[in-house]
């Protein structure tokens, strides 16, 4: 099933923070606590599925036939742009408590790398619209994955002691490393 | 009037985006697997940020606020897409080592982030002195990476092997090893700053 | 500081005027590098192509065709000529079987399908491993090399599957997926074979086998 597949490698595999690189900004800067991590995740999951689809759309049916693949790069820009400001306005109106839990973090999102990496990376791997969805769903479940895990171990660095020049990005930047080594024993365990 | 030259050091050492902004981490652990990598990287970087500095510079009082942001990102990313295309005619060999990253200049904090913070407040000259400061930090620190990920991964420097292939620890091109050494490269960086 | 004010009609004014700029600016940069792009890609492609065939003299890349290999997939064919003489094909062929995903190669055939050399385009697979294939199957040690066998007579696939050839030590999935993609091209050319004529002697593919 290549929707499995496509699941496995986006999450694990090949996790888009510990092996691609997308999405550390928000990784390290947002990740000193499980709660907030959990809120970037969930923000960062609907608006990776949503533009994915939209970016995908408008390449397919707008750029490509037109001959106007050079336009790539500005439109996905401004598509995430619009829908982060959109997803905004909308949590506004809708749920109080919810844009007080995730507010901060949605304008953060549009310069998250791994959206408009995703977006792009779809098209590069000439994926149809589905496996486009699923891979943008699955990258977003191991953004916000790898984003959990690190937290935690975060929270319990903030009890420890720590040498004066390791003390924040440094130790972050090494405990990913680490992470990262971790991850690279899932490699092989899907073909794709 | 500021110092002009003060302009171009801030961005190559006291505000250096890598080390102390640390803004830009993408496109700083991916591309850094090689010095030249690591430069190129930096270098097309820099294009984007003096050419972007420069026009949101010359446009700031034409922009209302509340479309600052979007103005601002539809300037930077036509520069990049000219990058990109230059880049693929002219230089397909780093095109295609650079790969995914020449487009996601666009969503670089460095970019926007000069943008908001001094180019939109600044002359055209100081801006383009901005993005040539910013510019050249990024790309001493991407090259610096670059450079020490290449030796102790695959003991070459530029391509020239300098220390037998055997004795590289292959950790240090891939992802472990990027989170890792430029860990301990800030972590002296910080030593560096709190001593002087 | 004067600023414009933020009236809805300023800022869909702008924003509008700067994104018609930008669009204008792009397609003109667009058009002026349309022909040094694809000449880029030609001239990388007949960079690969150098190097797995001897010195010819015609144009490969436009006198490339299509092969057909045993999945359905498309693959380039191009043929290599001196002097109207047919010395050999370049194949661009691939698999999708690597531990980390495509494994790219342009393999250089001689006319009968033995295999003058390889040049890998694209991989991904695992650094000081899998990667060695760029050279390990051109090797003259043990029995990894694979140049000058004939895919049709030797058994060029993994000795762990009974073949001929020592895989990449303990990176069998890699080498696996190289040989793969050296089957597939040479299956590929085989089938077609009957078409690809030799110029000199005008006797096809087919009919030179037989005469063997």
């Amino acid at each position: 099933m290549i929707y499995i597949t496509i699941f496995i490698a986006a999450v694990f595999v090949n996790n888009i923070v510990l092996s691609q690189f997308l999405g550390i900004c928000p990784f390290l800067g947002v990740s000193k606590k499980i709660s907030t991590a959990l809120g970037m995740s969930g923000g960062v999951a609907f608006v990776l599925t949503l533009s994915t689809l939209i970016t995908w759309l408008i390449f397919r049916y707008l750029l490509e036939p037109f001959e106007l693949a050079f336009l790539q790069t500005i439109s996905f820009i401004l598509v995430i742009a619009a829908l982060v400001q959109l997803v905004e306005i909308i949590i506004k109106k809708i749920s109080q408590p919810l844009y007080q839990a995730l507010g901060v973090y949605l304008p953060l999102i549009s310069t998250n790398c791994a959206i408009l990496g995703v977006a792009i990376l779809v098209i590069q791997k000439e994926y149809n619209l589905l496996e486009s969805v699923v891979f943008a769903f699955s990258t977003a479940i191991g953004f916000g994955l790898a984003l959990v895990l690190f937290a935690g171990i975060r929270e319990q660095l903030s009890h420890t002691k720590i040498p004066k020049g390791m003390q924040g990005t440094p130790i972050a930047l090494l405990v990913a490393g680490l992470l990262a080594m971790a991850f690279m024993g899932f490699s092989g365990i899907v073909k794709l | 009037m500021k110092n002009k030259v003060g302009i171009i050091l801030n961005g190559l050492i006291k505000e250096n985006p890598t080390f102390v902004l640390v803004l830009g981490m993408c496109p700083t652990l991916a591309t850094t697997t090689s010095a030249i990598n690591g430069i190129g990287m930096g270098l097309a970087t820099a294009f984007v940020l003096i050419f972007s500095n420069m026009v949101i510079s010359l446009i700031k009082n034409l922009v209302p606020d509340n479309v600052r942001i979007p103005s601002f990102i539809v300037v930077i990313a036509t520069f990049v897409t000219i990058l990109e295309l230059v880049m693929q005619a002219y230089l397909p060999a780093l095109h295609e080592s650079l790969g995914l990253f020449i487009p996601l200049i666009v969503v670089n904090c460095i970019v926007l982030g000069r943008a908001e913070a001094f180019a939109s407040k600044n002359s055209v000259l100081d801006s383009a002195l901005d993005g040539i400061g910013m510019g050249l930090g990024f790309t001493f620190a991407l090259g610096l990476l670059g450079m020490i990920r290449e030796l102790l991964g695959a003991g070459t420097l530029f391509g020239l092997q300098i220390i037998p292939e055997d004795y590289g620890m292959l950790m240090f091109i891939l992802a472990p090893g990027a989170f890792v050494s430029l860990a301990y490269l800030i972590a002296i960086v910080n030593r560096i700053r709190k001593v002087s | 500081m004067k600023k414009l004010e933020s009236s809805f009609k300023n800022m869909v004014l702008v924003l509008g005027s700067i994104s018609i700029v930008a669009a204008a600016a792009l397609g003109w940069i667009n058009e002026l590098t349309s022909e040094p792009i694809r000449l880029a890609a030609i001239a990388r492609q007949e960079k690969a192509i150098r190097m797995v065939s001897p010195e010819f003299d015609n144009q490969p890349v436009e006198e490339q065709f299509e092969l057909i290999d045993y999945e359905g997939n498309s693959l380039i064919c191009f043929p290599v000529k001196k002097e109207g003489k047919l010395l050999g094909v370049a194949i661009e062929t691939f698999s999708m079987k690597g531990f980390n995903g495509e494994v790219r190669l342009m393999l250089g055939l001689k006319p009968d399908g033995s295999i003058n050399n390889y040049e890998v385009l694209k991989q991904s697979e695992t650094p000081g491993l899998g990667t060695q294939m760029t050279y390990w199957f051109k090797t003259d040690k043990n029995n990894q090399s694979i140049l000058n066998k004939d895919p049709g007579k030797d058994k060029v696939w993994v000795d762990k599957d009974g073949g001929d050839i020592d895989a990449i030590t303990a990176a069998t999935i890699t080498s696996r997926a190289f040989l793969d993609a050296v089957d597939r091209a040479y299956r590929a050319y085989m089938e077609h074979g009957g078409t690809v004529v030799d110029v000199v002697t005008t006797a096809t593919i087919e009919e030179k086998e037989a005469q063997k």
